[in-house]
């Protein structure tokens, strides 16, 4: 108990990445009704984005951490979200009519993809991350430590989720996204380009995810392709526990599900982790599969 | 306009294309294996892919400096060693897979491997219903030599790693209360932590607290500021490298600054690299090390660095060890007959390894020291050497 | 379509050329054995597949799951009752641990069922996902099964007659089933479930006979495949395994038996064959799903039944 607060920090800057993830996930899903499987491998792209570029651009900066850092995220961010748009073009928008389980099934093979495709390309072993935060002691005490590691994967996530409730509040393509996730018909019938809005949901969701593989890897500093198998899937989990399709939700649930792994790996005992978060998906799609925060919607027929 | 084919048709037809698919597998296999009278055909299954390639690349290379040699020296009673490599993807299963086509198809004589026990546990019993001999470098696990009398290993044993590790805290480090932290998901480090255990306590030292976590696994601080809560004189880690490091590198940043301890897991040359400063005040129990004095250790290293351009880990001093003891073997045995052979590798006495001087003993295992490595200034440098209590049988 | 007793013959003789054939198996290279040996589980897996994706159209992601319940089942049975190969006491023995683990799979078929009656396309998935993977850290942390480590031991008891007799049964009752008043009532779930309700279909029942059964028989694979290999361990009936199974069925056309079978066979010699690219293995496994889907979803061999996938609707 006397941890407490260090489990705390622990499990809000877990919470935050994975909360970065869900957004992609509920954001797409919200437009599009389908879960992108292979968002957690955008995410792991971002990561070694930022592996590769960050020695190749600390040089130009004279090594300037506070440059570094947000360069290196933000040439994450144009990658990724070219890659997320790219997958959407090329993969997802000739299968928009068809069954659901036929993009389902593309979406694991995509992920498979970019799973063994990195393996292949960037090599299985795990790589060290460089340092893009600068790392100080906040605070020391024998029963909690802070650095500014998570203060500021915090912090960024924070600014970012800001961000993206401003642009899908305030903007003309956000209410856009918001329109075409409300009724997709009715939205074209009123002018809205519907290829467009789904290309800019597939931009922002990748660039969070790639901003959460930056934040990740500074958290953790070892990466390696199969890296986003597991936290995308507890961002997808945290993104039903809050509602899919609702995004204060995503965010919402990505901090409890953080939180909630952190308690049980102190607390009870690490090999439970896994199966107490799909436990709760489990228990979710069956008792209130609109989520926290979500809407129930009834299948008319 | 849909053709009504009645389903016995269409199971025979299945039934035609599987005979006819095995046969032509079969006719392509044919030709290949047994190779030309004048070499000998010796098999390796490591993982050379999959999440511990880094394992299999180390003992691969290492393994191929000893064929260079021999076949540089002549070979063996004049014919020249020919290796076949087959890659396990990491995965016991596909062990077992590339085994049986190893001697099955390609009719290798012996075969070397694996690094992991649990894959060394899949593959082994085909070995040895087929009476092929097989030495694992590095595979620490007793139950691997307890297959059968065609199974050897030239590394130590878990218990004795234990033994060792405990020695070294209770006795050098003078350390009395200890937590463990232990990958649940491996058999090596389940078995190693209690190997530890066992003899920690039996020294009269104390386990104030246990934590675990999962291959693959990237977050620790909450197992870590859960142990670092009972404050213990220092944590012992026996997994791989690949979490070790990540280990070490989030206790410091909790200031949990006491020594961290390791087993041969560790070893690799990505430990450093991943865990940079952090790993100050750590050690690890491994099977060799660089600094060690010895004209064979020396040469093995020069040759090592001169062919891939890096320092051999003790993975690859094992792999060289097992296969020149296989090529001993086999030279003594003057023949690749499987019960020949076996039985020279038995009689294997000091043995002059990079990895100590090795006897094969009665259960098949080997007799020899171990050394604890210590991390200090950002190098490896040698602590220990700490001897098995009892003689070699 | 053939008639019911010309089915049972032909039934029959494969039971019988399978027993034949099994007498053959010590001249085939042990390695190709193998590979056949393992064709014939990834039918049965593929085959049982087929009845919950292809015929009731429920998108199960956790197979693999089911398959080892089965597996640990039947190898802590014989294990426990010590049957060695050979024994005449095994040849009963096996069959009842196979029959057992089936049964233990099949039970959660029924746990893995119910959740399907509320759920649709994605969220199903998802939740097979998750239980398929709750079963296996469960087994992990099972220490008298082995745990993580694995269980060691297995007694080496599956060969050409059981593996290949549990295939003809396989496609007997599937083949059986689809054509009775059940595979009409899977087919209904499959096309419009709403609808089918509407009618007065049971649709909860057609769902939870399709898991069982399906769950069954990926059991018994289970047991064959423990008992070829000897060791097995948790991880080897992961999430990849669930999908390496769904490929078969994906590329085989969902509900056509013979695609499907035709699909397993290709795609457990086709790795091995590739093995000197086995890097590149799951990499073309991948691309060539994505292929597939977009281009071809009916699968290499085709449904015939062509409405299921018409264009919907926006």
């Amino acid at each position: 108990m006397s941890q407490l607060l260090q489990q705390i920090i622990n499990g809000v800057s877990l919470g935050s990445i994975y909360a970065l993830i869900a957004l992609g996930y509920t954001m797409v899903y919200g437009v599009l009704r389908f879960i992108n499987f292979a968002h957690g491998d955008v995410f792991m792209v971002g990561a070694f984005v930022g592996y590769y570029a960050a020695p190749r651009i600390a040089p130009l900066v004279g090594g300037n951490l506070f440059l570094v850092g947000p360069i290196v995220l933000l040439l994450s961010m144009i990658v990724c979200s070219t890659l997320g748009v790219t997958l959407e073009k090329l993969a997802y928008k000739p299968l928009r009519f068809r069954p659901k389980i036929t993009i389902l099934i593309t979406a694991i093979g995509i992920s498979l993809f970019l799973e063994f495709g990195g393996q292949l390309v960037f090599g299985p072993d795990p790589k060290s991350f460089p340092t893009l935060i600068p790392s100080t002691t906040l605070i020391d005490t024998p029963n909690l430590i802070l650095t500014s590691t998570p203060v500021i994967v915090i912090a960024t996530a924070v600014v970012l989720m800001l961000l993206l409730r401003f642009i899908v509040m305030r903007t003309k393509i956000g209410t856009a996204m918001r329109a075409l996730s409300f009724n997709q018909q009715a939205a074209s019938l009123m002018g809205i380009n519907i290829n467009t809005v789904i290309s800019f949901t597939f931009i922002v969701g990748s660039s969070l995810a790639a901003a959460g593989g930056i934040l990740y890897g500074s958290l953790y500093p070892s990466i390696n392709p199969l890296m986003g198998v597991f936290p995308g899937l507890k961002a997808f989990i945290s993104a039903v526990l809050g509602g899919i399709g609702n995004i204060p939700g995503a965010a919402l649930g990505g901090l409890i599900i953080g939180l909630l792994e952190t308690f049980v790996t102190g607390y009870l005992s690490p090999t439970f982790r896994d199966a107490i978060s799909f436990g709760i998906l489990i228990l979710i799609l069956l008792f209130r599969p609109s989520g926290l925060l979500g809407r129930y919607e009834a299948e008319k027929v | 306009m849909k053709l009504h084919v009645p389903l016995s048709l269409k199971i025979l037809v299945v039934g035609l294309v599987t005979l006819l698919g095995v046969l032509a597998l079969s006719s392509i296999g044919c030709n290949s294996g047994g190779g030309s009278s004048d070499e000998i055909l010796i098999g390796e299954y490591s993982s050379l892919t999959g999440t511990t390639a880094t394992f299999g690349t180390s003992t691969h290379n290492g393994l191929l400096l000893a064929v260079e040699e021999v076949n540089n020296g002549g070979g063996i009673n004049g014919k020249k060693i020919k290796l076949l490599t087959e890659d396990d993807q990491s995965k016991p299963e596909e062990a077992a897979t590339a085994v049986t086509k190893l001697i099955n198809r390609d009719r290798v004589k012996a075969v070397i491997g694996e690094v992991s026990s649990s894959r060394s546990l899949a593959a082994g019993p085909i070995c040895q219903s087929n009476g092929v001999p097989m030495i694992s470098p590095s595979s620490t696990n007793p139950k691997v030599t307890q297959i059968g009398d065609y199974i050897f290993r030239v590394c130590f044993l878990d218990p004795f790693q234990g033994e060792v590790i405990a020695k070294f805290a209770y006795n050098t480090l003078k350390v009395k209360k200890v937590a463990i932290l232990k990958d649940v998901k491996n058999e090596y480090s389940i078995g190693l932590a209690e190997f530890f255990s066992t003899n920690f306590k039996a020294m009269g030292g104390e386990v104030i607290g246990e934590q675990a976590y999962s291959e693959g696994d990237n977050d620790f601080k909450a197992q870590l500021t859960a142990l670092k809560g009972m404050n213990p004189e220092a944590v012992i880690v026996p997994g791989y490298y690949t979490e070790a490091a990540l280990v070490v590198k989030q206790a410091r940043e909790l200031k949990l600054d006491v020594p961290f301890i390791g087993g041969d897991g560790w070893d690799s040359a990505k430990l450093l690299e991943i865990g940079g400063a952090a790993m100050e005040n750590t050690y690890y129990a491994n099977h060799y090390t660089t600094s060690d004095p010895n004209p064979v250790v020396q040469n093995f290293v020069s040759k090592y660095r001169a062919a891939h351009n890096q320092t051999p880990d003790a993975l690859a001093a094992l792999a060289y060890d097992a296969g020149r003891i296989m090529f001993d073997a086999i030279k003594r045995a003057g023949s690749t007959d499987g019960p020949k052979v076996r039985d020279a590798i038995s009689q294997t006495t000091d043995f002059s390894g990079v990895t100590g001087t090795i006897s094969i003993d009665k259960e098949r295992n080997a007799h020899k020291s171990a050394v604890i490595i210590a991390i200090q200034n950002g190098q490896l440098a040698l602590k220990e050497r700490i001897a098995p209590s009892s003689p070699a049988q | 379509m053939m008639n019911a007793s010309g089915k049972k013959w032909a039934f029959i003789a494969a039971i019988v050329l399978s027993f034949v054939l099994a007498q053959f198996q010590g001249e085939i290279n042990p390695y190709f054995l193998q590979i056949i040996i393992y064709v014939g589980i990834n039918t049965i897996l593929a085959s049982s597949l087929n009845l919950i994706n292809g015929f009731t159209g429920q998108f199960s992601l956790g197979h693999a799951g089911f398959m080892s319940l089965g597996a640990y089942t039947a190898s802590m049975i014989t294990i426990t009752f010590q049957a060695t190969p050979g024994a005449t006491s095994s040849y009963v023995m096996f069959p009842v641990a196979l029959l057992v683990g089936g049964i233990v799979a099949a039970v959660a078929g029924v746990l893995v069922g119910i959740p399907s009656l509320r759920l649709k396309g994605d969220y199903l998935a998802i939740t097979t996902l998750g239980l398929g993977e709750i079963i296996r850290v469960i087994i992990q942390n099972l220490d008298f099964v082995g745990g993580a480590r694995g269980l060691v031991g297995i007694p080496k008891l599956s060969d050409f007659f059981w593996v290949f007799s549990v295939v003809a049964i396989v496609i007997f009752m599937i083949s059986n089933m689809i054509h009775s008043t059940y595979g009409k009532g899977f087919l209904a779930v499959r096309d419009d479930e709403v609808a089918a309700q509407a009618m007065g279909i049971n649709t909860t029942k057609y769902k939870v006979i399709a898991f069982v059964i399906g769950a069954f028989f990926a059991g018994v694979a289970g047991g064959l495949y423990a008992h070829f290999v000897s060791y097995i361990t948790p991880s080897q009936f992961g999430f990849i395994k669930s999908i390496e199974i769904v490929v078969m069925v994906i590329v085989g056309g969902m509900g056509n038996t013979v695609g499907v079978i035709l699909a397993a066979i290709v795609l457990t010699i086709l790795p091995e064959a590739l093995r000197g690219v086995a890097e590149y293995r799951m990499v073309l496994y991948s691309l060539m799903l994505v292929v597939i889907m977009i281009s071809r979803p009916q699968g290499l061999f085709g449904t015939g039944f062509k409405r299921f996938f018409k264009k919907q609707a926006a």
